[in-house]
């Protein structure tokens, strides 16, 4: 079966003086999946995220997306290709209202480059019905007025997600998207993710082990900046060097 | 990860949303503001006024820059400084009329500003302001070495001409109208700068640089703009100084007159409408009126800083936005 990969890497490595954070990784996520990167703490899931969309620009090692090498491509390039990450800090205009906060980003998708300083901000009012119908699906409706920084946190990852999907991108990548949620958000915001996975492709970074168990396709586990294992949720948590890795980490 | 190092844009007055409430205070403010250049040459001297709206001018693009792009620029004397030299030069000696001088003055700043932010964009926080203090320092010597500038001199009893060939500028209140009308046509531009696509940009680079490049903002060149707009309108500033005081001089390119501005908008309120105006008005006025004390000016001026800085951080008009609780 031939496999329909829509991101892939080889070799990729990153050094900081001498440490090794990410060591030959090679990740193949196919189009249309959502596939899990998972392993314990400073096991380089965060370089590798950075590493993908151009944060940071890798030691060895080249990134192909779509067929493309964007190895050498700058962040906001990348996420012009429709490649567009959110952060384990939760990333949002803080001084920006939540429809602003989703209207930045409508902005950029439908004016492109916006160096119109001459032109009236009315002109952004047009996106406001499509802004309303991102922020009703993260249900946000009542907060749309609010300033971000005001937001409670699993509302602020909500509002990031919706801002993410604005761009309409065909890959998302989710930096611990239920990182410090409450129970209930955790819920919704996995509802969330499978919804507008439809028609599009995930790589998350997640710890909840339940949720990457219900939501992932595949899952490659990362110990020490190194692959480790790779598979279903099944295949990858029977998986001796998984567990040795895991319980390791949590006891050593 | 590039660590946004960029001025932490201290307290951001009235941290919210405008509302159409905002929208029409700020209207009022601007025929207020009208108001007073119509009314104030009655009691005023107009030379005076001139001075208070040229460094006023000079304070909103510097502001645009630092309030609004969150870019500290050491140099902005350069701008202002060129501008005012290439105006006086093109008055005196070419033979410009006062609006191509200025005109000419203005095109020479926007150059310069795109020469200099291109080189200094490519660093943050403090590394930009150091680059672009250097390149204004570069500017001074220029100023200082070139032959058309005057050297110690400077560039001195331009004519101030006759506006498109026809009205004359001599008289003080005649020139006063230009000056209120470039200086009002300034700020309605920067206004508008500021609440256009482009500036709603500009915010969200500010508030969370990261986050802008990974919607897919090309950052750089977006704090470009703004540094070549901000350059632009400093020269603006400059430009007309020149034709109003006759005189271009080193004290226009000198570190000190980039200090200043930063001064002003300080005290102003960075980051607000219509605080550089405020500003420029304490400075200037204590410049004029504390004159007779003269070097102690420098003292009271600088214990009027620090007072500013420990008392309302967020300066004049800043402090006053907090009280009313709406932006201005």
């Amino acid at each position: 079966m031939a496999r329909d990969v829509i991101l892939a890497t080889e070799g990729l490595t990153k050094e900081f003086k001498g440490f090794r954070a990410v060591s030959e990784v090679a990740l193949q996520v196919e189009r249309g999946t959502i596939h899990a990167l998972i392993g314990p703490n400073g096991a380089g899931k965060t370089t590798c995220f950075n590493l993908l969309t151009k944060f940071l620009q890798p030691t060895a090692g080249s990134i192909r997306y779509k067929e493309r090498d964007i190895t050498g491509m700058k962040p906001a390039d990348v996420a012009r290709l429709g490649l567009v990450r959110s952060f384990q800090i939760s990333a949002v205009f803080p001084h920006f209202s939540v429809m602003e906060n989703v209207r930045i980003a409508l902005q950029r998708r439908h004016h492109g480059d916006s160096f119109d300083f001459w032109r009236p901000e009315k002109v952004l009012r047009r996106l406001n019905d499509e802004a309303l119908a991102l922020v009703e699906a993260v249900g946000l409706t009542e907060f749309r007025d609010t300033l971000a920084v005001e937001l409670s946190y699993g509302r602020k990852r909500a509002l990031e997600i919706a801002t993410t999907l604005a761009l309409d991108p065909e890959m998302l990548l989710l930096d611990e998207p239920m990182a410090g949620m409450g129970h209930e958000d955790v819920e919704r915001t996995a509802q969330l993710i499978r919804r507008v996975s439809k028609d599009r492709t995930i790589l998350m970074v997640e710890h909840n082990l339940s949720v990457v168990a219900s939501l992932s396709d595949r899952i490659t586990v990362l110990a020490r900046g190194q692959v480790l294992a790779e598979g279903d949720y099944a295949t990858v948590s029977k998986d001796p060097r998984v567990v040795e890795a895991y319980i390791g980490a949590g006891h050593a | 990860m590039a660590d946004s190092a960029t001025l932490d844009a201290a307290p951001i007055a009235a941290a919210r949303p405008e509302s159409r409430d905002d929208r029409a205070l700020h209207r009022k403010v601007f025929i207020g503001i009208a108001v007073l250049l119509v009314l104030a040459p009655l009691v005023l001297y107009p030379v005076y006024l001139m001075k208070v709206l040229c460094f006023g001018l000079f304070a909103l693009a510097f502001n645009l820059l630092l309030g609004y792009g969150g870019l500290l620029s050491f140099g902005h004397a350069a701008y202002f400084g060129m501008a005012s030299y290439i105006s006086a030069y093109g008055a005196k000696t070419l033979g410009f009329t006062p609006e191509v001088a200025i005109l000419a003055g203005t095109v020479t700043a926007a150059i310069l500003g795109l020469i200099f932010g291109a080189l200094a964009i490519r660093r943050q926080g403090i590394y930009f302001s150091m680059i672009t203090l250097a390149l204004a320092q570069m500017a001074f010597f220029f100023s200082l070495q070139a032959k058309f500038t005057g050297g110690e001199d400077g560039i001195q009893a331009v004519p101030r001409g006759d506006l498109f060939g026809v009205i004359s500028l001599a008289d003080d209140r005649v020139m006063y109208a230009l000056v209120a009308v470039v200086f009002f046509g300034g700020l309605l531009l920067i206004y508008r700068i500021i609440h256009s696509p482009f500036g709603q940009v500009l915010k969200a680079i500010r508030d969370n640089e990261n986050r802008a490049v990974s919607l897919g903002y090309r950052v750089n060149q977006y704090k470009l703009a703004v540094f070549v707009l901000s350059a632009t309108l400093a020269g603006l500033a400059g430009a007309t100084k020149a034709i109003v005081f006759q005189l271009a001089s080193l004290t226009d390119v000198h570190w000190s007159m980039s200090g200043e501005v930063v001064l002003m908008t300080l005290v102003g309120g960075m980051g607000t409408v219509f605080g550089p105006i405020v500003g420029a008005l304490v400075i200037v006025t204590m410049e004029t009126y504390l004159a007779q004390f003269g070097a102690w000016v420098t003292i009271i001026q600088g214990c009027v800083f620090v007072l500013c800085v420990l008392l309302f951080r967020e300066g004049i008009v800043g402090l006053v936005a907090r009280l009313i609780r709406k932006p201005l």
